[in-house]
């Protein structure tokens, strides 16, 4: 929709140029943005334009996909092969059209902290580290899983820009699973269980990202404290639907 | 930017989207179904890839090459995906169509092919409310559905279609831009609030603002925005702006402007003080002394609202024989109650109108209605304007389901254009779809039955109370529609029906396909099946001991109908079909560990509304040889201009190449009451029918051979009325660990007499089953304590998907109606209705236990079946029936 409030589009070429003036606000694939009225914005500055690469495989073999890869890059992008099958179904989990898929980003799924934010789900469910560019200059590192805090929250502090998320050589490595469970067959997720290794991460049928053992799972579950209720799910389904999940997924990852 | 090949030049606005950008450049292939990139109905190509034109920024595309639809092809030559759209007839209304074909092509290799696998992951960000999706899946596989012929009982092509597939067809607003001011509404906060203070000056100083409208400027006229025949029929409870604001989202004030941007930043400005009053939010409270009163100000008899002093816009209590005597005598008795959720109707296109002056000052309003002279009538009533001063036509409609047999955005339009001189716009978001338009009315509806050892019936009782929101448009009419032929179905010599409407500070419900029956239909239909198990016998086999056949009289709870007939009886051959076709045991197998369940619902309808539905239609043969049809019915995926085609082609003994339908224009016709209850075939069919005739008489007794055009009427006013039926049936599987229900069979059996268009009818089942789909499993519109509407876009709600919607084996009873044009009867409404009762039936046989409440979503369907495992399902015991009240039936 159009966001009449709008007057100025900046396009930054360089890291400066992100200091956002008041009512300033980023955008990067724009999908979330203009489908929301956005009272108070009037200005948007366009991520997009600073070229980062989509997806980069680091030195030490850490995989870094950049907040601007849309989620049709990443799908695409043969770095991403040993975790194709998982890339796959979380893209296939968002619940927008393939079509959103070609302008959507990995970075602003993650930012935007929606409970069943699918690309949430995949990073946080592989370990990757946010990257976060402060206003300073400097930069710093935190889990996605914990950059996410809740529903529409993050970490992000005002000034704050999401680079990338790095995928650790290591979850590059090991056996992962995914199952999602929603209202409907292609509706909005209501439980996302990823399992890579040992690692159980559930997403969706929380407020925030819960990141389970395999080997203690039960008792894991039993602590979540945050099952979500929104009109796609009520929390004791999500619960009893997460647990059912998760077993199933340890089970594939034990087999 | 290249637009469809056309260099496009100028700069968009910072914060615009694409799909605007496009629209203001007269590219309006690209619609607005939602503006939030969840429906696919603004679907372009940049660069060749597919993008949601509402969700890119305009900037963006500027140095690109844009397609829509109307780039791909043209109505004489077009693509391959949109030949296929043509050959499957793979649209209705057609709003979403441009969308569908720009995301098929892709898709699509160069003939068009698109693989079928994954097709419900990949078009389920493409929305359809008409089709049910069958015909646009033929479509995407390549089928033909269409016949060469367009003989009248041949699945003659849509006259629109070449239009549709091709991104030329114009609905309400595609029209040119310039010079047209926007209308914005400022909506209640407060869901029950009087408006103690506006200040309009600091709005109206904006540059650009041109007119503040506020209750102060709303004329003193009570009216309703439900439309029927006679505005007799729904309350006057509604003023244009009111100082009184009953539910959150009514409008407040108008602001009119250059743009829509000036018009919401002037909104802003607006200054309102309100002094906010106690709400009633549940129906149950609102019956209840001491509750907050909604209309307690108004006169029952000057407003017509049954009871304002206790929220009660209509009721009836009325018992035929003796209930108690009847429940007494029982071999078996059952009883329960159920509750329907609210829906939103999600037409893809959302409420919206233009008007202007004429040359001769007479006012033009362009709306998105099923029901142009009604708006007329209205708004000259509203106004206080001679009818003749006002002209309502239509577009083509992007869908109505009934939603647009309301007056929701014509009456702003109008006065803004009376008080501007100037043309004046307002289009619904569909956020204001959901907040501010009124949707299905909810209802709680407790049934109790009894029958003798055979299954026969020896009682009825039905207790329902619908919540009509703060507004009682079709109010009273869905009331006495929803009790009415979902009773008279069943022989019962003891019938008793106590039904009441209230008021409440929600949104406003209306009419909505199937106008109520469906809501009664989940009460009664899932109370008899439980009937059948106590008995022994099957779902089917209560039925045919129970319904009514030629000869007996539809009775409710008063004295027998005495316009209703039947005009063709194919129940019994629906019930059959049905039966038969789940016996074969055919259909997609369950997956090991899960739960199967049958079940079935049959209904009745009438053919035709009550209390008058009157059609004036002319056919005229031109001196060129053509035949123009003038009907005031308007098109909106109904496909009534397809049957008008069809019936004059057979009655004239003429190609129905040559045969075109000006309609949706009160000066094209002069009077009709509208497209709604299901009337575009039996009644404004009938009077072209009854047109196409007297100009073969005239030309038969030699009137034209000078070669100037000759002008057949015909009316049809409505009476006597005939009943259609449908049966539903499902095999379901449900996985008790998830809830996840698959439907494994479905099959629609139904009796529309003689079928005008095989295919057409098939997509109007197709839909209505879609619908039934979405209201027994998905939909609920969700309003919060405060009476916020929680639900306020599509992704927060679940229209069905594609891949929510299985095809579903349409088979056709073979009657002749004595009523309808050429033996047809009405078929539009109907498929809705028996299908949550049949799912509902079918989840009760899987899970053993029984569903009171719709949605039947997953999670609701999980606890069903914990409970199931955990314990019996509590037996309600039998209620005695009240102390009987002298029988008293309100007629609205």
């Amino acid at each position: 929709m159009d966001l009449n409030t709008v007057t100025s589009f900046r396009r930054p070429t360089a890291r400066e140029d992100l200091r956002l003036g008041a009512g300033e606000t980023l955008l990067a694939g724009g999908t979330w943005l203009f489908s929301e009225p956005q009272p108070g914005t009037t200005g948007l500055v366009d991520l997009t334009t600073l070229g980062w690469p989509a997806v980069e495989l680091l030195e030490d073999g850490t995989l870094r996909i950049g907040a601007t890869c849309t989620v049709a890059e990443l799908v695409g992008s043969p770095l991403v092969d040993p975790l194709a099958p998982l890339v796959r179904s979380a893209a296939d989990a968002l619940l927008m059209s393939f079509k959103i898929q070609h302008a959507a980003t990995v970075g602003g799924n993650i930012a935007l902290a929606l409970p069943a934010g699918a690309m949430t789900s995949l990073t946080a469910g592989l370990g990757g580290v946010a990257v976060v560019w402060t206003p300073d200059g400097g930069e710093r590192r935190e889990p996605v899983a914990e950059l996410v805090r809740g529903v529409g929250t993050t970490s992000l502090a005002a000034g704050e820009v999401l680079r990338a998320v790095d995928v650790p050589p290591a979850a590059l490595a090991v056996r992962t699973a995914f199952r999602r469970m929603s209202l409907t067959p292609h509706g909005r997720s209501a439980s996302v269980v990823v399992g890579a290794g040992d690692r159980i991460t559930v997403t969706a049928a929380t407020t925030r990202p819960v990141v389970l053992d395999a080997g203690r799972l039960e008792e894991g579950l039993a602590a979540v404290d945050c099952w979500y209720d929104d009109p796609h799910g009520a929390p004791d389904w999500r619960a009893a639907v997460t647990a059912t999940l998760a077993r199933e997924v340890v089970r594939e990852l034990g087999a | 930017m290249i637009v469809d090949g056309r260099p496009v030049t100028g700069e968009p606005r910072p914060g615009q989207c694409l799909r605007t950008w496009l629209r203001e450049q007269g590219t309006t292939a690209v619609k607005k179904g939602c503006d939030a990139g969840d429906c696919g109905a603004c679907s372009v190509l940049v660069d060749g890839q597919p993008v949601h034109s509402c969700v890119h920024p305009a900037v963006r595309a500027v140095g690109h090459e844009v397609t829509t639809a109307a780039g791909l092809g043209t109505p004489e030559a077009p693509s391959p995906v949109q030949q296929r759209f043509l050959d499957a007839q793979g649209f209705q209304c057609g709003f979403c169509t441009a969308g569908y074909v720009v995301t098929a092509t892709a898709l699509a290799e160069e003939d068009g092919t698109v693989q079928r696998d994954g097709l419900a992951q990949a078009f389920k960000g493409n929305l359809c409310r008409c089709t049910g999706y069958r015909s646009i899946r033929d479509a995407l596989a390549g089928k033909t559905n269409v016949a060469a012929t367009g003989a009248f009982g041949c699945s003659t092509a849509a006259p629109a279609g070449r239009r549709l597939v091709t991104g030329r067809e114009h609905f309400t607003l595609d029209l040119p831009t310039e010079g047209v001011l926007h209308a914005k509404l400022l909506a209640s906060p407060h869901p029950h609030a009087r408006i103690t203070r506006i200040d309009t000056s600091r709005a109206e100083a904006l540059p650009g603002v041109h007119l503040v409208l506020t209750h102060r400027d709303a004329p003193d006229v009570l009216y309703s925005t439900g439309r029927h025949d006679s505005r007799l029929d729904d309350p006057d409870d509604t003023r244009l702006l009111d100082d009184v604001v009953r539910f959150r989202g009514q409008r407040v004030a108008v602001v009119v402007a250059d743009s829509v941007a000036v018009a919401e930043q002037a909104l802003g400005l607006l200054e309102v003080e309100y002094a906010v009053l106690p709400a009633v939010l549940d129906p149950e409270e609102a019956r209840r002394p001491g509750a907050p009163l909604v209309h307690g100000e108004k006169s029952p008899t000057a407003s017509r609202i049954a009871d304002p002093s206790r929220n009660v816009v209509a009721q009836t209590h009325g018992e035929v024989g003796d209930v108690a005597a009847g429940l007494a005598a029982a071999a078996h008795r059952v009883s329960g109650t159920w509750r329907t959720s609210r829906v939103t109707h999600a037409a893809m296109e959302t409420h919206g109108a233009r008007g202007w002056l004429d040359e001769d000052g007479r006012l033009v309003v362009r709306s998105a209605t099923q029901v142009p002279f009604l708006v007329r009538d209205e708004l000259a009533h509203v106004l206080d304007l001679d009818p003749d001063r006002v002209r309502v036509v239509t577009g083509r409609v992007g869908g109505g389901f009934g939603g647009k047999q309301e007056m929701l955005v014509e009456d702003v339009v109008a006065l803004a254009v009376l008080r501007t001189g100037r043309p004046v716009q307002l289009e619904l978001t569909r956020e204001e779809q959901f907040t501010m338009a009124p949707g299905r009315h909810p209802m709680r509806v407790e049934v109790e039955l009894g029958a003798d050892a055979e299954g026969v019936l020896t009682a009825i009782r039905l207790d329902v109370l619908s919540d009509t929101g703060a507004y009682g448009n079709h109010g009273p009419g869905v009331m006495f529609h929803a009790c009415h032929e979902s009773v008279a179905l069943y022989r019962c010599a003891n019938k008793r029906v106590d039904a009441e409407a209230v008021y409440t500070h929600n949104v406003p419900a209306g009419a909505f396909r199937g106008y109520g029956l469906g809501q009664v239909l989940l009460g009664i239909e899932s109370a008899l099946d439980e009937l059948a198990r106590e008995v022994g016998i099957s779902a089917t086999e209560i039925r045919r001991r129970n319904v009514v056949r030629p000869g007996d009289e539809f009775v409710v709870n008063g004295p027998p109908d005495t316009d209703l007939v039947f005009g063709s009886y194919g129940l019994d051959q629906c019930l059959d079909l049905v039966e038969d076709a789940l016996a074969r045991g055919d259909g997609d197998p369950a997956p090991p560990g899960w739960l199967v369940g049958e079940g079935m619902a049959p209904a009745m309808i009438a053919t035709i509304p009550p209390r008058g539905h009157h059609a004036e239609a002319t056919v005229t043969r031109e001196p060129d040889g053509t035949v123009t049809v003038g009907v005031g019915t308007a098109e909106f995926g109904n496909g009534t201009a397809t049957v008008h085609v069809q019936l004059v082609a057979e009655e004239l003994g003429i190609d129905p190449a040559l045969v075109r339908v000006r309609g949706g224009d009160t000066d094209a016709a002069t009077y009709d009451t509208g497209a709604f209850g299901s009337t575009g075939s039996v009644v404004a069919g009938g009077a072209v029918v009854a047109a196409a005739r007297d100009l073969r008489a005239q030309l038969d007794a030699g009137a034209g051979t000078d070669g100037g055009p000759v002008v057949g009427r015909g009316e049809h006013h409505g009476s006597p009325r005939s009943v259609a039926f449908n049966v539903h049936g499902v095999r379901v599987a449900i996985d008790p660990a998830t809830g996840e229900l698959r439907i494994l069979r479905s099959v629609h059996a139904l009796d529309a007499g003689v079928v005008i268009n095989p295919e057409q009818l098939r997509g109007q089942v197709d839909g209505g089953v879609a619908q039934g789909i979405g209201s027994a499993l998905l939909e609920d519109v969700r309003i919060a304590g405060d009476g916020e509407v929680t639900t306020r876009t599509f992704r927060g709600y679940r229209v069905p998907q594609m891949g929510d919607v299985p095809t579903t084996e349409v088979l056709f009873a073979d009657t002749h109606d004595t009523l309808g044009p050429h033996g047809a009867k009405s078929m539009s409404e109907a498929p809705y209705n028996p299908v949550a009762p049949a799912l509902a039936n079918a989840v009760r046989d899987a899970l053993g236990v029984r569903p009171h409440e719709l949605p039947m979503t997953r999670d609701r369907l999980w606890r069903l079946a914990r409970n199931a495992r955990s314990s019996t399902p509590p037996s309600t015991p039998p209620a005695t029936p009240p102390a009987t009240p002298p029988a008293t039936q309100e007629e609205p």
